[in-house]
């Protein structure tokens, strides 16, 4: 494969547009697994059936209800080398499980990068639709639109009982995963955090964040998601993910007020520390450059500094090892990407903020 | 601390995963992380539910009756795909769709677990599933005449009575 437009740009083109509470909520994803009745899971496909799976889905993208959702090209894991599909993971325009476990495996990618359709994954199909903020529905609605029309071509694996059969049983059911990712420092800096999210769990939802060496999260991200697939309805599923978001999002906002009140100054102080040392730093690790990117989104927010938030949504796929090779054009050790990674940063800055 | 994962690399990724109230802690290494889960934007790795998986599908019901039960349910095995129960608990994932069909007796205890449920309902396939959607018109005309009934609106109720009889006879002929 020549040029692979997809993974040139850190950002998609959905990330550009407006999204709902994009202050605190990144983005939105939802994911529908949907199989073939006549063909065994991708995990006992011989590498014929999975070509006929893969021929049987490419069909689909020809009928004319596809053309509202953009170009969609279809990309071939085969054809890809590592830093594309490393890069690609990093973008979540396909999962990591695509790139090591699949066989002929691939990825129908609209223009917009809003809409990826994997094939050959854990399940025969994965429609997943991203959406800038906090969008549950109207990711839902687009991958419901997608997969009725696949449903019109190809027969899938439904039983009356226990709905759309996944290779996984903790996807049965709806097949549906709908997902959010937030980002809650105040909650963090204030200690609530901990409270809040085991609180969210109580609701049948999964909270995923990464802990770095101490018991601190790193870039104070978290992914919300529906745990469970079978049982509920997507609509409540969608509504319940919706309303616990919407609550979280109340907490951040009051914890964001509590801290300009109670400590403006200290605030202020770790905001600008961390501006300072992403505008002028050497050497920067990811974890640190997570961290700061996080202290500097908060200060947009507070009003302390203005950078634009697509500069620092694009930093933080810039900052991944894999852009940051794929940019550099070739491996790079650790210590090498991150002397590279700040370099990406600091020019960034400057070019965003005049 | 080493990675639980792989044995070998030191534990640089501490994460706690909580599925309904039940916290459940992860030390793996930024390799094993990367190879199993999702990735989140601006971290270095994540987790899947894979590794969850394994102790669940060898959950017992019944704590006492281990010995009977669980010998057929190694017996069992899929006819079309060859999967036996062992191979699914260990892999965590079906063969194929009649997988479902062969280890159903399994199943219930698995999903009630897993979902707290063992019954879908939301979304049905339109071609497939066109028998679903009569089944469930059929239960929301049925909801409708008692709720007509009870409130004496007996004209609406003749006519929903029709309706039902009407969808009946077209499910019992199919
Ligand atoms: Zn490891
Ligand atoms: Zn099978």
């Amino acid at each position: 494969m020549g040029n692979l437009q997809f993974t040139e740009q850190p950002l998609s083109d959905w990330m550009n547009r407006d999204g709902n509470e994009s202050n605190i909520v990144i983005s939105t994803r939802v994911r529908i697994a949907r199989n073939l009745v006549e063909y065994p899971f991708p995990i006992l496909a011989t590498n014929q059936q999975s070509e006929e799976v893969l021929n049987k889905f490419e069909e689909v993208l020809n009928d004319e209800r596809m053309k509202p959702f953009g170009k969609l090209h279809p990309i071939e894991l085969a054809d890809l080398d590592d830093l594309d599909k490393q890069v690609l993971v990093e973008k979540h325009l396909i999962s990591p499980s695509l790139v090591t476990e699949s066989r002929n495996g691939a990825a129908f990618i609209s223009d917009d990068e809003s809409l990826s359709i994997m094939v050959n994954e854990e399940d025969h199909l994965r429609i997943q639709c991203l959406y800038p903020g906090l969008q549950v529905k109207e990711a839902w609605d687009k991958a419901s639109a997608v997969d009725d029309i696949f449903e019109d071509h190809v027969d899938y694996a439904f039983d009356d009982k226990r709905g759309y059969l996944t290779s996984c049983p903790t996807n049965v059911g709806t097949g549906l995963r709908a997902s959010v990712m937030i980002h809650l420092p105040a909650l963090a800096l204030t200690h609530q955090i901990g409270r809040i999210l085991s609180a969210v769990t109580q609701v049948g939802l999964a909270v995923r964040g990464i802990y770095g060496e101490g018991s601190e999260t790193v870039g104070n991200l978290f992914q919300i998601s529906n745990q469970i697939t079978l049982g509920q309805s997507e609509s409540e599923i969608i509504d319940n993910l919706y309303g616990v978001v919407v609550q979280i999002i109340e907490h951040e906002k009051a914890a964001r007020e509590k801290l300009l009140s109670d400590s403006r100054i200290r605030i202020m102080d770790r905001i600008m520390r961390s501006y300072g040392t992403l505008s002028y730093a050497a050497v920067i690790d990811s974890k640190e450059a997570a961290q700061r990117l996080s202290d500097v989104r908060l200060g947009v927010d507070l009003g302390f500094i203005t950078v634009p938030l697509h500069a620092l949504n694009e930093l933080n796929v810039m900052t991944q090892p894999g852009f940051l090779q794929k940019k550099q054009g070739g491996n790079m050790s650790p210590g090498e990407r991150d002397i590279f990674r700040a370099k990406v940063i600091r020019e960034h800055l400057e070019d965003n903020v005049q | 601390m080493q990675c639980q994962e792989c044995g070998k690399r030191p534990a640089t990724l501490h994460f706690t995963k909580i599925v309904n109230g039940e916290k459940t802690e992860f030390h793996i290494c930024e390799a094993c992380a990367r190879e199993k889960g999702e990735l989140i934007p601006g971290t270095a790795g994540g987790f899947s539910i894979h590794n969850l998986l394994s102790g669940l599908l060898d959950f017992n019901p019944g704590a006492s009756g281990q010995t009977a039960g669980v010998k057929s349910a190694e017996n069992l095995r899929c006819e079309k795909c060859g999967l036996t129960y062992s191979q699914f608990s260990k892999l965590g994932r079906f063969g194929c769709s009649s997988c479902y069909k062969y280890f159903n007796e399994r199943l219930d205890p698995l999903l009630r677990r897993v979902h707290g449920n063992t019954t879908h309902v939301g979304k049905v396939p339109r071609r497939v599933g066109g028998h679903i959607h009569m089944k469930r018109k059929l239960d929301d005309l049925r909801r409708e005449l008692q709720y007509r009934v009870l409130h004496e609106q007996f004209e609406e109720a003749a006519a929903l009575r029709d309706q039902i009889r009407e969808l009946e006879k077209n499910i019992s002929a199919e």
